[in-house]
């Protein structure tokens, strides 16, 4: 086959869009926004490593805290929120052999998500909007530095996506627990023991509830938790942006920033320590069972762990305020380092089943989603005791705000624990999502793994020594003194930037053009069937 | 004595040896899946002894740097602690407003930095001549900021925000303001 005909048809021809059912659309098109979401992301980090090693080259200081604000939100609504939100709709249903709850849904919160995104995106490009994703108070209503107008359509670009997310929580907890017609009816009490408050079993003794949907119900409870606190925070910031707008200036200080701070901070961390690290474990033994056929190694364990890791997140967001000294010494000793500690365990327990379920099967074929499984778990390995080190009174005040934070911990957990978890589910259930396209090339997967692999660990160990030699994040050093740890960590960068091209280039000439665009035509198959075998 | 740049640098043996450890572990496990033979069995004592082990390590680690980062404890009980020097400084408009030019401290003094905020929430850091970190808080407007430290040795220190309050933020140096004696 020529290379003209594979980029049209796909390689061999196998990927035919016609065959595919109306879900299996959905689960693709939710994959194809969050990876051009991902490439969005990617190409404003390598822009921001540009102006972090010569200021000014490519933009001003301005464009980069207004790219600095969106970058993150880019990364985790429109990229991540969007790749984990479309493979649990598919997988809910999968794994609980019924239909998703509303299809009609899972579309709202795919196309709110990716307008909403695109929404904030372009605000605070066009207008500077740029108080970061932390919104310390007042800075979000300081309207003597920032648009209102770019702020509003920020916030309600913002307030698209949590609407996006809230019908996503709404159908994973009614596709867990409503009783399909034509379906053998549920015994009672299936939502319940999917979070873990009760214990339901089949006759030969397994879960009713596979540990994988138990994960993603227990990280949808953060998911909505967090979504509430974003939401209320967004109102609050709208009414200033309002009022502003309608020519009233509402006092600052009419809103305690600490208190603000603290109950912002407990939202946020609810992403970061809460359904990231339980979606992270659940697709993680989902993954290991998949590859392996096997059973999860002391499976009850790993449930305990998902249940205790959701109360634990509700608790620990303390850690981020161990630099407020008006932050009672309470919080900080017992929420910021005791409760913290729970994180280490309970990841370091789901890193350890995850090992021991894969050495139980072994001899294993290093197959694409078996390395970048392997790849998933080394980033939290080394992600996960970074940021433990960090959760200490002692060492937080020599490394709060520097890039120890935002490299060895934050881009390692979610470049290489994170998104090297994503990149194995979309290998594994690329087959099944397309009805057996084959991968175009082995070697671009080859080239894919070990330049992800290689450039998020290099960039994070460089931006890591250039924190620990107190190189501010947040900051531009306009007299080039990091200059050479910005450079590698900038040539780091851009092996991550190639590394997607590759998987883009890879998976493009894997199901043709024709086959991309497929994927966004309607289906003409039954909306209840996952898979087109299924009767 | 024990300053920052100590710390740092214990610190960053502690982790790099961390980094080189678990990459050869997972290289090895990597290698060592693919191939057959051998026993295939994990015995639960393995998991639980891993379970303890990091029950064990995550509480060492807050008491080891209880008992040897000397600022610690300091931060932990500064109310109780009566200091030689104290500085009151206030910051608006992303500007410091010093008590003096210059804040002159002689080393083994204890320090108390009381810090302020007028408008928006910024950062106080103070930063040797190489850009190294010697410790930073966080300002939030309305509240009281304050931190109390022991220079160990002579040097000339710049105050800078470490926190984003805007672009202007960068701006908020003042080179070379804290003299330790």
């Amino acid at each position: 086959m020529n290379f003209y005909k594979t980029f049209i048809d796909g390689e061999q021809g196998l990927f035919k869009p016609i065959t595919l059912t109306p879900m299996q659309k959905l689960t693709l098109r939710f994959v194809v926004v969050g990876l051009v979401y991902y490439l969005f992301a990617v190409v404003e980090g390598m822009l921001m490593r540009v102006h972090l090693t010569a200021p000014g080259a490519v933009m001003d200081d301005k464009q980069f805290f207004a790219i600095m604000t969106a970058h993150p939100l880019v990364g985790i609504f429109g990229s991540s929120y969007t790749i984990v939100f479309g493979a649990f709709l598919f997988l809910v249903p999968f794994l609980m052999k019924k239909p998703l709850w509303s299809f009609k849904m899972a579309n709202w919160t795919l196309w709110l998500i990716a307008i909403g995104t695109f929404v904030f995106w372009f605000a605070g490009f066009l207008s500077h909007y740029s108080p970061l994703y932390t919104l310390y108070w007042p800075l979000p209503a300081d309207f003597t530095q920032f648009s209102v107008w770019g702020g509003t359509f920020f916030i309600l670009g913002i307030a698209l996506v949590m609407v996006g997310t809230f019908l996503f929580v709404i159908n994973i907890f009614k596709t867990i627990a409503y009783n399909p017609e034509g379906h053998a009816k549920q015994p009672k009490g299936v939502l319940a023991s999917a979070l873990g408050f009760r214990r339901l079993k089949k006759a030969d003794g397994s879960y009713y509830v596979s540990t994988p949907v138990a994960a993603i119900a227990r990280g949808t409870v953060d998911t909505v938790l967090n979504a509430g606190i974003i939401t209320f925070t967004g109102v609050l910031i709208l009414i200033y942006m309002i009022a502003a707008i309608l020519g009233h200036d509402l006092k600052h200080s009419a809103i305690d920033a600490l208190l603000y701070k603290n109950w912002f901070w407990w939202g946020l961390d609810l992403i970061a320590d809460g359904l990231v690290l339980i979606f992270v474990a659940g697709t993680w033994y989902l993954l290991a069972t998949l590859i392996t056929g096997k059973n999860i190694f002391m499976e009850k364990w790993a449930r305990i762990a998902l249940f205790v890791e959701m109360i634990a997140s509700w608790f620990v967001w303390s850690h981020h305020l161990m630099s407020d000294q008006a932050q009672p010494q309470f919080l900080k000793i017992f929420s910021g380092e005791m409760l913290t500690i729970i994180e280490l365990i309970t990841q370091g327990l789901a890193f350890f089943i995850v090992l021991a379920t894969l050495w139980q099967a072994r001899p294993l074929k290093m197959s694409n989603p078996l390395k970048f499984l392997l790849g998933g778990l080394l980033g939290f390995a080394l992600a996960v005791p970074a940021g433990i080190m960090q959760a200490d009174l002692g060492l937080n005040r020599i490394l709060h705000n520097t890039q120890w934070i935002v490299g060895p911990h934050v881009h390692v957990a979610v470049l290489i624990g994170l998104t090297m978890t994503l990149y194995s589910a979309i290998y594994l259930l690329f087959p099944i999502l397309t009805n057996g396209a084959k991968l175009y090339s082995q070697k671009l997967a080859n080239f894919h793994f070990w330049a992800h692999l290689l450039g998020g660990i290099g960039m994070g160990a460089f931006m890591g020594m250039a924190g620990l030699q107190g190189m501010l994040r947040r900051v531009v050093y306009h007299n080039g003194e990091f200059d050479l740890y910005m450079i590698l960590a900038a040539l780091a960068g851009s092996l991550l930037l190639l590394a997607f091209l590759a998987f883009f280039y890879n998976i493009v000439m894997s199901v043709g053009l024709r086959g991309v665009l497929g994927i966004f035509s309607p289906s003409g198959l039954d909306k209840d069937r996952l898979l087109p075998e299924e009767k | 004595m024990v300053d920052s740049s100590v710390v740092l640098y214990g610190q960053t043996i502690a982790y790099t040896l961390y980094v080189i450890v678990i990459l050869l572990v997972m290289a090895w496990f990597s290698y060592q899946i693919t191939r057959g033979g051998g026993k295939n069995i994990v015995k639960p004592a393995l998991f639980y002894s891993f379970v303890g082990f990091l029950v064990v390590l995550g509480i060492t680690l807050h008491i080891a740097t209880h008992e040897t980062i000397p600022w610690k404890p300091i931060d932990l009980n500064r109310d109780k602690i009566k200091a030689d020097k104290v500085f009151d400084i206030s910051i608006k408009d992303h500007r410091f407003r010093l008590p003096a030019d210059t804040l002159r401290i002689k080393t083994g003094e204890i320090a108390h930095f009381r810090v302020t905020s007028d408008d928006l929430t910024y950062g106080f850091g103070l930063f040797r001549k190489d850009n190294s970190m010697v410790f930073q808080m966080q300002v939030v407007p309305g509240h009281m900021n304050d931190v109390m430290w022991e220079f160990v040795r002579p040097e000339v220190l710049t105050i800078r925000s470490t926190e984003y309050s805007g672009w202007k933020s960068d701006k908020m140096v003042l080179k070379d303001v804290v003299v330790i004696k």
